[in-house]
């Protein structure tokens, strides 16, 4: 924390030396030695690690696999697959990468659910969160071009899709279109530049890292109580404490990450994106990742494009506003016996909705039989991810504010430690 | 908020949960439209499943003979076929361009190159560096001859369709015959296994759309069309069998050494996680 004085003292001359000119080693002693994290920390806690593992993991196989990519249409697939095939390792680093982005996104998925449940969000943290939801947007940009890069039938059609909804904003969409894309349509010009910035934006994510743990070790961490730290009977020094709890998670990540790499590695990902991009056929059923099929619903949901290129946007930007939506003064949904049900019940929708995001709007989610002319009646995919789009937003903009004011919060315990005491005697 | 309030909201709330779980899990079971595959159980499915060398020869002998008359495998070259895993693979030769059988195999095919004195393009016997020749000079000749419709590169086939290799093999099986009522078109063959939608074509009860779809190609095998070297009874089911998983094989030839790094792999992280979780006791201990 902030006011935490340090406590470094370099040995040797070379420390010393270095001590009074770049204080490099200070600083990554009291950040990542020395500094006091609370003590009653879960395992829901370790994702921050987790994930600058995952970053870490993603710049270096990219790095390598750059060295061997084609980025031109006639080449790109072919250069993929002689990577796979005729590279040393090549097959391990490329399904490292394609499936890392995968893990990447089921990590920031449960530390954002994880921030969210806890209130991590809330004052004095809302740069904090306003960093990471920034880290999240660059991750959602670079992931969808690299997508595009295997130049695969999903990869192409997902940047048609996908780039032509800039061309739904009235008057100068068409013109943005056009420079985003480089020409008239997906093609050379759109892989190259695409290339070009998903080399670039994991560096800058790496940028805004830096900055989210410098908000971080402002204000220090959240809690599972959400009550602030009072003592330093509420803290553990990162080192050994934390570093050896985020081991134990970070291993068994891995196993989760090795046993897609080497024994699902294509379970993730579409068939279609193993059939070389074709623009004059397209496919049966466009899908982005799972890791977008939330956003895709939302934006098909809504029958007038513009409006819902507008809501999936909005329901990224919604995440943004959250430190600002949420009245409550209670930070922890341990003690907030209403608001945790309604947060149940966001996670459930964010699941469904991906869900549905990978169905095709008319398919039936049930049917209740058939009409006269022999169509089946019931819920379509489409009419339940505008029941599930609503609540996504009513979540943030109606649940969120009013709960917060009329909820009874249970009572809060007085300081970590008591919360951890408590605790004991529960179980004893 | 009053208790009663609190109570009312928790309630509606797991019955929200409730009534999403409900909806959701019928919705998981929806089908396709294509009969489901067959199941050929092949011998490199699971996590320590190999390839059988000889089931390999035998679905490269098929490629060869049969498919490769109208489909290329432009990733493919002659040395892959004895490289380690391959169908040709030998332990004496690990360069597989050295092996006799794979140079003997390359030796039977011509390819095209442009003679240096005369820029003149002529034809000389390939080499194991070769990529397999493709049987027509580009894709407009191949739809000249195949009806209009592109006979698609078979090199990643099975990675390239669900279930790639149970779909292969249920495919070349599925040609069964034309049910009355359904209106194919000349140059369109019926198979239960395409992926399609029949409803436009067909004239019958409406319920009663038959699964399946039309596709370009023609039955390509059939009972005793290849002839197997190993005594194999030259079955339909065999034949169909043994390319399906040749192609398995070229789709991802480091497939079995992918599952064996696993192993090891899960291995070291079960043993490295025990150690660090015996570090985390001690180091907590007493603190929570």
């Amino acid at each position: 924390m902030s006011d935490h004085p340090s406590t470094y003292t370099p040995k040797t001359g070379i420390e010393k030396w270095l001590d009074a000119r770049l204080p490099i080693l200070r600083l990554a002693h009291d950040s990542f030695v020395d500094y006091p994290t609370p003590k009653n920390l879960n395992y829901w806690w370790t994702f921050g690690g987790i994930l600058s593992l995952c970053l870490g993991i993603q710049i270096i196989t990219g790095v390598v696999l750059a060295m061997h990519y084609v980025p031109h249409i006639d080449h790109a697939f072919d250069s993929l697959e002689r990577i796979r095939r005729d590279v040393n390792g090549g097959w391990l680093i490329q399904f490292v990468h394609s499936n890392g982005a995968s893990m990447f996104f089921f990590a920031v998925y449960i530390h954002m659910f994880r921030g969210l449940y806890y209130g991590s969000y809330k004052a004095p943290r809302e740069v904090l969160w306003l960093l990471g939801c920034i880290i999240y947007f660059l991750m959602i940009a670079t992931a969808f071009m690299g997508y595009v890069l295997p130049w695969g039938q999903m990869s192409y059609y997902g940047a048609v899709v996908i780039t032509n909804l800039i061309g739904a904003i009235p008057i100068v969409g068409p013109s943005i279109l056009t420079w985003l894309q480089g020409g008239f349509s997906v093609d050379q010009a759109t892989l190259n530049r695409f290339f070009s910035l998903h080399y670039l934006l994991p560096f800058v994510i790496a940028g805004v890292v830096v900055l989210h743990v410098w908000a971080l070790h402002v204000c220090g961490q959240n809690n599972p109580t959400g009550v602030e730290v009072k003592s330093k009977e509420d803290t553990v020094p990162f080192t050994p404490y934390a570093t050896v709890k985020d081991g134990v998670a970070m291993i068994l990540f891995l196993m989760l990450f090795a046993v897609f790499v080497f024994f699902l590695p294509n379970a993730l990902g579409h068939v279609d994106n193993y059939v070389k991009a074709n623009p004059l056929q397209t496919p049966a059923h466009i899908v982005p990742e799972w890791y977008m099929l939330p956003f895709y619903a939302i934006l098909r949901a809504i029958p007038d494009k513009l409006i819902g290129v507008i809501a999936m946007f909005a329901a990224i930007a919604v995440i943004f506003a959250l430190p600002w939506l949420d009245t409550s003064k209670v930070r922890s949904m341990r003690y907030r016996p209403v608001m945790r049900w309604f947060f149940v019940l966001f996670v459930i929708t964010c699941c469904l909705l991906g869900w549905c995001g990978g169905q095709l709007p008319e398919d039936m989610v049930f049917s209740l039989g058939k009409d006269t002319a022999g169509h089946a009646i019931g819920l379509k995919v489409v009419h339940l991810s505008q029941i599930l789009t609503a609540y996504y937003f009513a979540f943030f903009l109606i649940i969120m504010p009013w709960i917060g004011l009329k909820e009874e919060p249970l009572p809060v315990p007085a300081s970590i430690s008591e919360a951890v005491l408590l605790n004991h005697t529960k179980h004893s | 908020m009053s208790p009663f309030m609190t109570k009312s909201l928790k309630l509606l709330g797991g019955l929200a949960v409730a009534a999403t779980l409900g909806l959701g899990m019928p919705a998981l079971a929806a089908g396709g439209h294509a009969k489901k595959l067959q199941e050929a159980e092949f011998s490199f499915e699971g996590p320590f499943g190999t390839f059988d060398q000889a089931e390999l020869q035998r679905g490269y002998k098929v490629y060869r003979e049969v498919c490769a008359s109208c489909h290329a495998m432009n990733l493919m070259s002659f040395r892959n076929l004895g490289q380690k895993g391959g169908p040709f693979y030998d332990e004496r030769y690990s360069n597989p361009n050295d092996n006799p059988v794979v140079k003997q195999i390359a030796s039977e095919f011509e390819v095209a190159e442009i003679d240096p004195e005369s820029g003149d393009e002529v034809m000389r016997k390939a080499t194991t560096s070769d990529r397999f020749p493709s049987p027509f000079r580009n894709d407009e000749a191949a739809k000249a001859s195949n009806g209009g419709a592109l006979p698609p590169d078979l090199s990643v086939m099975a990675k390239a369709r669900h279930d790639g290799a149970n779909y292969i093999y249920s495919l070349l099986q599925g040609y069964d015959p034309e049910p009355h009522g359904l209106t194919v078109a000349p140059g369109q063959h019926y198979n239960v296994y395409f992926p399609g939608d029949l409803t436009s074509a067909w004239t019958g009860d409406h319920d009663k759309v038959p699964a399946g779809g039309v596709l370009a190609m023609a039955a390509p095998l059939s009972d005793g069309r290849v002839t197997f070297d190993d005594g194999t009874p030259s079955t339909l089911k065999n034949q169909s069998r043994a390319v399906a998983a040749f192609i398995a094989w070229t789709s991802e030839p480091h497939a079995i050494e992918r599952k064996q790094t696993g192993v090891a792999v899960l291995l070291y992280l079960l043993i490295f996680f025990g150690i660090t979780y015996l570090a985390y006791r001690q180091v907590w201990r007493g603190k929570h």
